[in-house]
């Protein structure tokens, strides 16, 4: 009986999230007694055994197939699902990425066994190895659900960002041993067909500050100003929901719970009344100025620090403000 | 072209969301309800499929009688017809909605002929299982990829696009397919008044949901611990930009 952490890789680059899953794994393989291993998916993945047995792997399962050079959800999660019914692990441990969660739900519809999603805490119940209590994240984060499963085999997901990835002062060396699979050829037509690279430069998700905007800023035109102060500060422009569903600026903006979830160093949160969905997805920035003309909206009591005013006239004041000093 | 799209039923809460006082579900006391912008962007993907290539579109969920108010909306911007597979108490676990999902989609193929599409939220937005479309699919045989933010159907073949992280992935699976749908993918419409009137004629049927019971409880839901925050107070108007620059100063973003 072992903990089986998924890892997530792409053509052989490791996802940082996969460590994050592996430190979730050890406190699980502690509790319960049971060493971690894990599961690479193509040869292409096969030099990650270091990192991995860095990270508490005492085994690597290696899996290797002509269809796996390049990522596909349903040859991953058959995979998957043969490495469980081979290895018949006590639990499999994946990280809560979008790629993640994919194969852990393909894996889990094909072993027809419950996968519990996004937990921020496991305990094996009292039960025995087979059944867990967990708390999971419901509405992005905005919710905690304390939940219980049990099945042979536990699948669970961990939610991003809430292990921290850590190596051990003295890693085991970390076997490594090829896993046998067969897949039928119809699993190929899930697989990635092309890519288009993105070209460099700050992202909304990693951006040191963001200035974003709510229905308060009024239309397409007024993200002038806001555009202006974050070139000033090197940072991005964000916006609300409303904002994206008025048309005004293209979703890839949207922070939130169904958009981008930020964590600049200061979040500018101007014309946004702060609803939870909203919040959920900036929470994490270091530091919140909100600037809203209605001093009881949420965003201005849940933020660090406040203006109230019109946006449309304190903005360009602390863009002027800011050459001013620089001049 | 015949498309399926799962949408699922949710209160639309404003800055924070209360629990009733059992902890077993969300207290819904003054809140409307909604789906999950994934999915509203998904019924958008299905009217516009439909506009293209002819064919229909119908809406299907799995909740209390009220969810009909859902399938109304979705008709009033275009869906053809509507499913509502009702479940008389609480929420389902997914296991379980993923097999009433499946059995009600596999009658409806039985009388009808097969769905081309099958189209799914990328997660629904109080459970964020990401799990029910992946099953359903599975259990239906039909290629499936989550989190699209493109989709185009050519030549019998759905051509898929998706964030990565070095940018955007394409799939092609051929049809009958079901595709996750993420928001972003397309600028839903709003109701027009002759929708809104359409949508009050249009078919929906009432079925009881049924499915055997999955293998994960809910214990109880809670609200996370709040950052206990004091908010500092930098000024009214744009009177208070030097103070901001101070702050901006003072926190080290002013290079
Ligand atoms: C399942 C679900 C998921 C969602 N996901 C997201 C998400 O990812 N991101 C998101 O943002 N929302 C999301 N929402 C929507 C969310 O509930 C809110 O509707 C939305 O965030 C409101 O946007 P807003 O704050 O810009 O608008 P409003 O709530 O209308 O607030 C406008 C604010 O602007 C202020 N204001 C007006 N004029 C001025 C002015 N001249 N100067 C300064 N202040 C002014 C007002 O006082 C008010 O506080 C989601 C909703 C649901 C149900
Ligand atoms: N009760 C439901 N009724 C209809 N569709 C649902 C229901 N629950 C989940 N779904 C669909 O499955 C997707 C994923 O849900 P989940 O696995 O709960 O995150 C949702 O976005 C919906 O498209």
């Amino acid at each position: 009986m072992s903990v089986l952490v998924l890892v997530e890789h792409d053509r052989g680059t490791l996802a940082d999230a996969t460590l994050e899953a592996m430190a979730a794994a050890r406190g699980l393989a502690a509790a319960i007694g049971a060493p971690i291993e894990a599961l690479t998916i193509s040869a292409g993945a096969d030099a990650l055994r270091d990192v991995l047995a860095a990270h508490g792997a005492v085994r690597v399962h290696r899996a290797h197939h002509a269809m796996l050079d390049d990522y596909g959800p349903e040859a991953w999660g058959e995979v998957l699902a043969q490495a469980v019914r081979t290895l018949a692990p006590a639990a499999v441990v994946a990280c809560g990425t979008g790629r993640g969660n994919e194969v852990l739900a393909q894996a889990a519809a094909r072993l027809d066994l419950p996968m519990v999603a996004n937990c921020v805490s496991v305990e094996p119940s009292r039960n025995g190895v087979t059944a867990v209590a967990v708390t999971r994240t419901r509405w992005g984060g905005s919710l905690l659900e304390d939940a219980t499963a049990a099945a042979p085999t536990m699948l669970l997901s961990v939610a991003h960002h809430t292990y921290e990835a850590t190596a051990l002062a003295a890693p085991a060396a970390g076997e490594a041993t090829p896993l046998a699979v067969e897949l039928d050829a119809s699993l190929a037509r899930s697989v990635v067909r092309g890519r288009t690279e993105r070209t460099a430069g700050v992202t909304l998700a990693t951006a040191p500050v963001v200035v974003g905007g709510g229905r308060g800023v009024g239309s397409a035109d007024g993200f002038a100003p806001l555009q202006e102060l974050a070139e000033l500060l090197g940072g991005v422009v964000g916006c609300s929901r409303a904002v994206t569903n008025n048309g005004w600026r293209n979703h890839a903006d949207q922070v939130g719970q169904t958009g981008t979830r930020i964590a600049p160093d200061v979040y500018f949160a101007c014309g946004i009344s702060g609803a939870i969905q909203h919040w959920v997805g900036a929470m994490a920035s270091k530091h919140i100025i909100a600037i809203n003309t209605d001093p009881q909206a949420n965003m201005v009591t849940k933020a660090g620090y406040a203006v109230i005013g019109d946006l449309h006239a304190v903005v360009p004041a602390i863009s002027a403000e800011i050459r001013r000093r620089r001049a | 072209m015949r498309i399926c799209v799962c949408v699922k039923r949710v209160p639309a809460p404003g800055a924070r969301i209360n629990v009733t006082d059992d902890g077993l579900a969300v207290d819904t006391a003054h809140l409307g309800f909604t789906t999950s912008p994934h999915e509203e962007c998904a019924v958008e993907a299905a009217v516009r499929l439909v506009e293209a290539h002819g064919g229909s579109a119908t809406v299907l969920t799995l909740g209390p009688a009220e969810a009909e108010e859902q399938l109304r909306y979705a008709a009033s911007v275009g869906m053809t017809d509507g499913v509502l597979l009702s479940v008389p108490g609480g929420d389902w676990d997914p296991q379980r909605t993923a097999r009433a999902i499946t059995a009600a989609i596999r009658s409806i193929e039985a009388r009808d002929g097969a769905f081309d599409l099958v189209l799914f939220g990328n997660e629904s937005a109080d459970g964020c299982n990401y799990q029910v479309g992946i099953r359903v699919a599975h259990a239906l045989g039909r290629p499936m990829v989550n989190g699209a933010k493109g989709l185009e159907v050519r030549d019998g073949v759905a051509h898929v696009q998706r964030e990565a992280d070095g940018g955007r992935e394409t799939y092609e699976l051929p049809l009958p397919a079901a595709v996750g749908i993420r928001e972003g993918i397309n600028l839903p419409r709003y109701p027009t008044m002759k929708g809104r009137l359409a949508s009050k004629k249009a078919a929906v049927v009432v079925v009881a949901a049924e499915g055997d019971e999955g293998a994960q409880r809910l214990v109880r839901l809670r609200r996370p611990e709040e950052r206990s925050s004091t908010t500092v107070l930098l000024g009214q108007g744009p009177d208070a930009a030097p103070k901001v620059v101070d702050l901006l100063e003072e926190l080290g973003v002013l290079r």
